[in-house]
């Protein structure tokens, strides 16, 4: 019983959940959005700074939640910093299918979706599914300007 | 049909002592037991968000399709007269279960929470207007606080809200203090579905009644679990629903007083609950007709009746006792498992155990223990502003039942371990 479970709570977001990173509200952030999953009540708000260019300078988040999604939120913080939001919409489909399609090619040489890739074990428990998606989902809304999204 | 009385049970069939209680016996009626979830023996405790079937009701079901169906309260024919008789018994042993007065003050819903909006509209159209108070409880499940939402949006009247403390008890002096002149209604849990609860109702309805105002419970954590006598208890409304009593989905109750179903408009227009019908005027049908617009769950019924007889023939002082021992037993053995706390340890409680772990969060637990078999409920309960008062976001939550056992208590209290060693 315990290899799958070890499979999807790896070391990496046992941490990212204990200690997660970014879990702050920058003073320049220009793009916000509360998400939330109806199902477990968790909620999150996901803070962005984007300059003029595009470019996503700042991404942090405030909220509570269980280890996946903490650790989930917390890992996007870190891999978004100085993409621009095309580049975040693109990691964002390909980490969304990692979690949720089987035989779905490896991350490649994707740096960024390699390090996302602890979480893919959510694709044996599918109901942990929107777990794992709910920073992403609320980051997508903050920057097409809607200020409220849930995983329903 | 006649308005039948029925007679106050003297004792309820079956051997109401303990030691008669088989829970060996009572597994073996419940063939999804057998199931095994990732390859290990099912443990089902997520009663309280819909209980299993025994034998008994499934073959009621399905009897009744084989052998005696067609619409009620319709046809000449044969069969419909059989299958309306079957359906009325199924009403009149619903009677009996809650020592209703009479079986004409059983009204049947989908569900309970289509019998809260039923309450909820058509009492208010009879007697609410803007600035009329309805009291509920902090530990409402969201179908006893969403339609008075709604009433308040619409018409203007005002919800007020029994605190509770710490431990989850219902406040009752303060709950009284809250009665005025403007309150219409109370309407609160019997048993709070997060916390366990036992709120002590007939102490609110007096206290309610010496001002007149009628009340309203919710059984549905209550009737699974223990003897409910409306009229004892003086209630005036009276909700429960069928799938967490062993019974089959799709069919509610509200029991009323006679008085006060028929001082209430219809809920639902349409074929079955009316006398007369001409283009120019409608007249309806008294109470419990007047609320059961269109064909009724007419199986649904019949599979009601059958989870109440099994019920009744375990005996539910036997049913309280083995739970009550269980309940005992679980809260002592989880209270072992480093970093668990319980959530809600008020004086009475009724088959809950709430509880929440320092290293991890409740959605975390549930997949956890899910691997082991066990099936626990995890979040917010349908209980959103009891969570909030409780300064927590979701607890995972036992719900005992008449099948469970202490060696299913002690695989969920390994799995818990288990939790403990992957979140440390």
């Amino acid at each position: 019983m315990l290899d799958d479970l070890r499979e999807l709570y790896q070391e990496v977001i046992l941490d990212h959940g204990r200690n997660p990173r970014n879990l702050r509200k920058p003073a320049d952030a220009n793009r916000h959005a509360h998400g939330h999953n109806p199902m477990c009540g968790d909620s999150v708000v996901v803070h962005a700074t984007v300059d003029e260019t595009g470019v996503i300078r700042d991404v942090a988040f405030e909220g509570k939640g269980c280890a996946i999604s903490v650790a989930s939120a917390s890992l996007m913080t870190e891999v978004l910093k100085g993409k621009s939001q095309a580049e975040a919409k693109a990691l964002f489909t390909r980490f969304h299918n990692m979690c949720t399609k089987d035989g779905e090619p490896g991350a490649g040489d994707d740096a960024d979706l390699e390090r996302l890739s602890v979480l893919s074990g959510v694709r044996e428990f599918p109901m942990r599914v929107k777990c794992a998606t709910l920073a992403w989902h609320t980051l997508n809304a903050a920057l097409a300007g809607n200020d409220d999204v849930t995983t329903e | 049909m006649s308005k039948s009385a029925i007679s106050r049970r003297a004792t309820a069939p079956g051997d109401n002592s303990l030691a008669a209680f088989d829970v060996a016996r009572v597994r073996a009626d419940f063939p999804i037991l057998l199931q095994k979830v990732f390859g290990q023996p099912l443990v089902y405790f997520d009663s309280a968000a819909s209980a299993q079937k025994p034998r008994q009701v499934i073959e009621a079901m399905s009897h009744a399709y084989e052998t005696c169906y067609a619409n009620v309260h319709r046809g000449v024919h044969r069969m419909s007269q059989l299958t309306t008789d079957a359906f009325e018994e199924g009403r009149a042993k619903v009677a009996h279960f809650l020592n209703a007065g009479s079986a004409d003050e059983i009204v049947f819903t989908r569900n309970a929470t289509e019998a809260f909006n039923l309450v909820a509209t058509c009492f208010a159209s009879a007697h609410m207007g803007p600035g009329d108070e309805v009291v509920i409880s902090t530990l409402e499940h969201h179908a006893n606080i969403v339609p008075w939402q709604m009433l308040r949006d619409r018409l203007g009247i005002v919800l007020r809200i029994v605190p509770i403390d710490d431990a989850g008890n219902f406040l009752l002096d303060d709950y009284e203090a809250l009665l005025g002149p403007r309150t219409k209604l109370v309407a609160v849990t019997h048993v709070s579905n997060a916390l366990g609860t036992v709120v002590p109702v007939k102490q609110v309805i007096a206290r309610a009644h010496a001002r007149n105002i009628p009340v309203l419970l919710d059984g549905c954590q209550a009737v699974p679990h223990m003897k409910v006598d409306v009229r004892a208890l003086d209630a005036d409304f009276y909700i429960f629903t069928g799938h967490k009593l062993y019974g089959p989905t799709g069919i509610g109750v509200l029991y009323g007083k006679s008085e006060m179903l028929n001082a209430l408009p219809p809920y639902q227009g349409g074929g079955e609950m009316i006398a007369s019908v001409t283009f120019e005027k409608t007249t309806f049908k008294e109470a419990p007709h007047r609320f059961e617009a269109g064909t009724p769950p007419i199986v649904e019924v019949i599979g009601l009746g059958a989870a109440i007889d099994y019920v009744l023939s375990l005996g539910q002082d036997a049913i309280a006792a083995h739970e009550h021992g269980l309940r005992t037993y679980a809260e002592a053995r989880l209270a072992r498992v480093p970093g668990l706390r319980i959530v809600g340890t008020a004086r009475e409680k009724a088959s809950i155990v709430s509880f929440a772990m320092d290293s991890a969060h409740p959605h975390d637990i549930g997949t956890i223990v899910d691997r082991a078999g066990v099936a626990v409920r995890t979040g917010h309960h349908c209980a959103q502003p009891l969570m909030q008062r409780l300064g927590i976001a979701a607890t995972a939550r036992a719900s005992l039942a008449l099948y469970n056992t202490r060696e299913e208590v002690d695989v969920l209290a390994q799995a818990l371990d288990s939790v403990h060693e992957i979140f440390g």
